[in-house]
């Protein structure tokens, strides 16, 4: 622990010793002050007290950035807020700024995944086109609800290079038991507005009320591999192919019960407590499931012996 | 970072470990902060989730229906208790007829009896009836997950691991000798007899 907060203070120290008259130890001591006696994570404790110096040092992030040769990555490996790279990668996709601040905001992808971008319109950055590919230095990273992405900041350069590129998916592959079936789950409706899929809470759409809803099926379940828990989302296919249920019978359920919930309930009794397998992309907090399978085949307890006999 | 309240993972326990963990505590002052029990090889537990064979169900309730299963596994007996305020558990305890394999996800609970000692018993969220492969699956990273944890007792830093050798002491050991009983126990098992063919008539 000490070692490691040592390390972080010469690592900042070097950042701003061409700037500031300071010592490793006195980088150290505001460290360990932070981490010892405020308990502030290590991270943002890096994280302030390099604001810390730079206040001191009036030095423009974007300078201490340009200066220190950015990191090039790939759109699966960005998985921390704050940080400087380029990035070559693809526009999969443009979505419909939702602020005037933004200038454009989409989807950029390489071999290995995708990530979110976003262009601040007061750096009037240069317009990108869906499906061209791009060299984008000076990216800023950023997150919001465990979701990276790259902002396109006045220091940004973006060079347009003519080439293919084959956008990867950035699929993850979960197991463990399925846990809890969440409310929203089942038979649901939602609105049929254009564009709005929103899921209906007692006939009402939270963006435009009460509506004629259409029926769905889905499920909202929680995977647990008694380390981490992944709330995974089945859409009407998963879920179908999942319960072996169609979304015309679940509706005859329904209608024979007078009640959707009774859907739910069926489908709670075939799949809680099952061991599953859901591979799909992950979006915010969710998995959402593209394939889903039930783990019912042997298993291998060899490791675990040999670990439980070694102790 | 995030402030978003994570929900609490199903801790996984055989029912001998489980039985033991009877120190029960919180991380904070405030009212609706969750509860823990600590397990005595050093982790804590706000939910567990167990499969297992459910044996025997006795509705042990004065006025309303409190509804009691025992659900065995390669190491002992859980307690399983339902009541008014656990309607779906309650009807899977009323209505399956044991024997059978049922999977549990619950909170782990815990009273004193009049002679002091403490009991460990499961407040069920969801019972289904599953099958031998999900139980024998769940052995098998049961015994993982506490074989992890047995690894981990005497790191450096370890905090449940220090909590659990003040509460319980250290002697770890005996859940690492029944993990390696209860994984023999998956070797042995003789795969399921097919079922007898219907005489034909």
């Amino acid at each position: 622990m000490a070692s490691d907060l040592r390390t972080h203070a010469e690592e900042i120290h070097e950042q701003f010793s061409d700037h500031v008259d300071v010592e490793v130890d006195d980088v150290h001591e505001r460290l360990e002050s932070l981490v010892e006696d405020y308990r502030v994570p290590v991270d943002e404790a890096r994280r302030s007290v390099t604001n810390h110096y730079l206040d001191e040092s009036d030095l423009e992030r974007e300078e201490m950035a340009a200066g220190a040769g950015n990191e090039h990555v790939e759109a699966a490996e960005i998985d921390e807020p704050e940080q400087w790279v380029d990035l070559t990668a693809k526009v999969v996709e443009l979505w419909e700024a939702r602020s005037d601040a933004v200038a454009q905001v989409g989807l950029l992808g390489d071999e290995t995944g995708t990530v979110k971008f976003t262009a601040w319109a007061k750096s009037d950055p240069p317009t990108l086109e869906e499906g061209a590919v791009y060299e984008l230095g000076n990216l800023v990273t950023d997150e919001y609800e465990g979701r990276f992405s790259v902002k396109i900041n006045s220091t940004s350069t973006v060079r347009e290079v003519d080439r293919e590129m084959e956008v990867g998916d950035d699929s993850v592959e979960i197991e463990g038991a399925l846990v809890a079936v969440q409310s929203g789950s089942g038979l649901i409706k939602r609105c049929p507005e254009e564009d709005c899929t929103r899921v209906l809470d007692n006939g009402r759409c939270s963006e435009h009320g009460d509506v004629e809803g259409e029926f769905d099926l889905r499920i909202k379940g929680v995977v647990d591999d008694g380390h981490e828990v992944h709330e995974v989302i089945l859409d009407r296919e998963a879920t179908e192919e999942l319960t072996d249920t169609s979304l015309a019978e679940a509706k005859d359920m329904a209608m024979d019960a007078l009640d959707t919930e009774v859907v739910a309930e069926e489908m709670k009794a075939d799949v809680l407590g099952w061991y599953y397998r859901v591979r799909g992309p992950t979006f915010r907090r969710y998995v959402l499931a593209e394939t889903i399978e039930r783990l019912d085949g042997p298993v291998d307890t060899e490791s675990t012996l040999v670990k439980a006999r070694s102790i | 970072m995030s402030s978003t309240p994570t929900r609490e993972t199903a801790r996984r326990a055989f029912a001998v470990e489980f039985n033991d963990m009877g120190y029960t505590f919180k991380e904070s002052e405030e009212e609706m902060a969750p509860n823990y029990a600590l397990m005595p090889t050093g982790e804590r537990a706000n939910r567990v989730f167990l499969v297992g064979t459910l044996t025997e169900t006795e509705d042990v309730g004065d006025d309303a229906e409190y509804w009691r299963g025992r659900v065995v596994d390669p190491t002992g007996t859980f307690f399983v208790y339902a009541g008014q305020y656990q309607p779906d558990p309650a009807a899977v305890l009323r209505d399956v007829e044991p024997p059978e394999y049922v999977a549990v996800v619950g909170k782990p609970g815990t009273y004193e009896t009049d002679d002091g000692t403490v009991n460990v018993s499961v407040r069920p969220e969801s019972i289904s009836v599953v099958d031998a492969a999900t139980r024998d699956r769940w052995v098998a990273e049961t015994a993982e997950r506490t074989i992890e944890r047995v690894r981990a007792f005497n790191e450096e830093g370890n905090e449940y691991a220090a909590m659990a050798r003040e509460e319980y002491g250290d002697n770890v050991d005996r859940y690492r000798r029944e993990v390696i009983s209860a994984l023999e126990s998956l070797d042995d098992t003789e795969p399921e007899p097919e079922p007898e063919p219907e005489p034909s008539a």
